[in-house]
């Protein structure tokens, strides 16, 4: 039964069915489901389908943004019941920005998204953030994980300089850094000594949770 | 219309690799085959050259020049990249581009003044991606007066109102096209550019909706444009819109193009 329901949400992720999913996450905390279980079982399964889909190139990006959406009405509901009940702690906490010199943000959004519905804390400082936005909040607000955004190959080299900024003041063993955005690849995250790279929004959190030394635990 | 032919770009895979290899021939019948196709400019960008951009710039302009008379548009955000490009370029290029982002405007404004060249504005400033067509207005506005006030004449600037994917925004379209038409009645002389490719990102058959968006924005007043100008196509949905809206006396281009066997 109540795999049957967890499954039916996860495909309303899959399809996008936004206005069906608040009913159908209602239903499932009225079979006593507890809420992470529903993220877990069934919206994060259901997201997890989609990012597989747009690998494959048989979905669009409109698709992911709907399911994303879907997916983030669902945790709106759940977040709360979390935090008063069983308040579960976050996987991690994930900070994130696109560098200085550039505005593209979608991709950014994306991975915020994703990283949310997984169960990470995500702190995002927006677009065109110097090096020394990011060394400032990663001194205020410690988190496990610093995501760097670049989406042009002129200000790919701002991932360096950041890092670089990371370590000279004496924070790079605090926290791994991960690079990404289109142009950038794992070639590059390795040659400027980052800790890991993903190439979508999927693969993100994959890396995220691997490098905290987490199994994941949706699959 | 002024076309601007856009495929002299190190993003490009394969003239990344000629780049490399300076492979003049490559690349000069790159030049030539878009200038035949009737590119008003040749777009050059070696911006994948991270450290050794200037350098290979230069090379791009020297090389192309070699075999064209067609003025180059400079594509790099790097004012030091771009004043030597500048200086061995022959003729009035256009610069590719500045922003009103504060470090971007301050570095890029003397080398476009002094460069008493063409240049291609984009509607972004600090306040970061404008949303509507009206926040596009808002810094057209600043870029233009800021320009004016260099000595850039008003016929010299191009504004690019930006244009962002349908697929992330299905509203996204409507705001560049609507900022095209507001920017060509706010300032007249001035002309608006944009590129083609943004608006279909991540949706399939993207080249139906380019199409749909260049004549779109033709509509609105868009007079120069960024594209492939081997597309043949797409060249002759732009003729006939030209001939359709007006700006083609007696229709004779469009006749002439035909005779000659350039429309499909
Ligand atoms: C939309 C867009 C814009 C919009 C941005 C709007 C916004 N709010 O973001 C606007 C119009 C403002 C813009 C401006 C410019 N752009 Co632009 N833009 C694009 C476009 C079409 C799509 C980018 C996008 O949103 N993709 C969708 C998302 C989902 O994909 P993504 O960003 O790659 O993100 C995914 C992954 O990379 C990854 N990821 C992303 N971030 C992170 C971070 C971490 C930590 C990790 C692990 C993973 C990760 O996960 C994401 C989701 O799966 C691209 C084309 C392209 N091929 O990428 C050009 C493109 C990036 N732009 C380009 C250029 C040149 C510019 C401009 C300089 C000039 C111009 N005329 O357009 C200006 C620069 C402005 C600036 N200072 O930044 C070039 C860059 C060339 C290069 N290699 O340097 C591109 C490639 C277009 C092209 N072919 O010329 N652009």
């Amino acid at each position: 039964m109540n795999e049957a329901l967890l499954s039916r949400i996860g495909d309303a992720v899959l399809r996008g069915q936004l206005p069906s999913i608040e009913n159908l996450v209602r239903e499932a905390l009225a079979e006593n489901i507890p809420p992470l279980q529903i993220i877990q079982g069934g919206l994060a399964k259901g997201m997890a389908a989609v990012g597989v889909r747009f690998k494959a190139g048989d979905y669009f990006l409109p698709e992911v943004m709907v399911s994303a959406k879907t997916m983030a009405a669902a945790v709106a509901i759940l977040e709360p019941l979390l935090e008063s009940g069983t308040r579960i702690e976050p996987l991690g906490k994930f900070l994130i920005g696109t560098v200085s010199g550039d505005v593209h943000d979608i991709g950014k959004n994306i991975v915020s998204m994703m990283l949310r519905g997984a169960g990470f804390a995500v702190s995002d400082l927006g677009v065109n953030v110097s090096a020394e936005r990011f060394v400032e909040a990663i001194r205020k607000e410690r988190p496990d994980i610093v995501g760097m955004c670049a989406l042009l190959s002129t200000t790919m080299p701002a991932q360096k300089k950041t890092l670089e900024a990371i370590s000279a003041a004496g924070l790079r063993d605090q926290v791994k850094v991960m690079v990404g955005g289109a142009p950038v690849q794992a070639k590059w995250a390795e040659q400027i000594g980052a800790d890991g790279y993903a190439p979508d929004a999927v693969s993100a959190v994959d890396m995220a949770k691997e490098l905290l030394g987490l199994v994941s635990g949706t699959d | 219309m002024q076309i601007v032919g856009e495929l002299i770009n190190t993003s490009r895979g394969a003239v990344h690799t000629a780049v490399d290899n300076l492979d003049a021939a490559f690349i000069q019948g790159l030049a030539a085959k878009q200038v035949e196709a009737g590119a008003d400019y040749v777009d050059v960008n070696a911006g994948t050259f991270v450290g050794k951009e200037g350098d290979k710039l230069c090379w791009l302009v020297e090389t192309v020049q070699a075999r064209v008379e067609t003025p180059l548009a400079l594509d790099t955000p790097d004012p030091e990249a771009l004043r030597r490009a500048l200086a061995v370029h022959r003729g009035r290029p256009l610069i590719n581009s500045i922003t009103g982002e504060t470090g971007r405007w301050e570095t890029m404004l003397p080398v476009v003044a002094e460069a008493k060249a063409a240049v291609i504005a984009l509607c972004l400033d600090d306040a970061g991606m404008p949303q509507s067509a009206a926040d596009r207005l808002r810094v057209a506005g600043k870029l233009v007066r800021g320009l004016e006030g260099a000595g850039v004449s008003m016929e010299d600037i191009y504004l690019d109102p930006l244009v962002c994917p349908v697929s992330t925004d299905t509203s996204a379209a409507l705001a560049a096209l609507e900022a095209i038409g507001a920017m060509r009645r706010e300032f007249p002389g001035v002309h608006a550019i944009c590129g083609l490719s943004n608006v279909s990102y991540g949706l399939p058959k993207r080249r139906l909706l380019n199409n749909a968006f260049c004549l779109l924005a033709m509509q609105q007043g868009l007079d120069a444009v960024l594209l492939d100008p081997l597309d043949r196509s797409l060249i002759s949905l732009i003729q006939a819109t030209q001939t359709l809206l007006g700006k083609d006396e007696y229709c004779m281009a469009y006749i002439q193009a035909v005779r000659e066997n350039r429309l499909t």
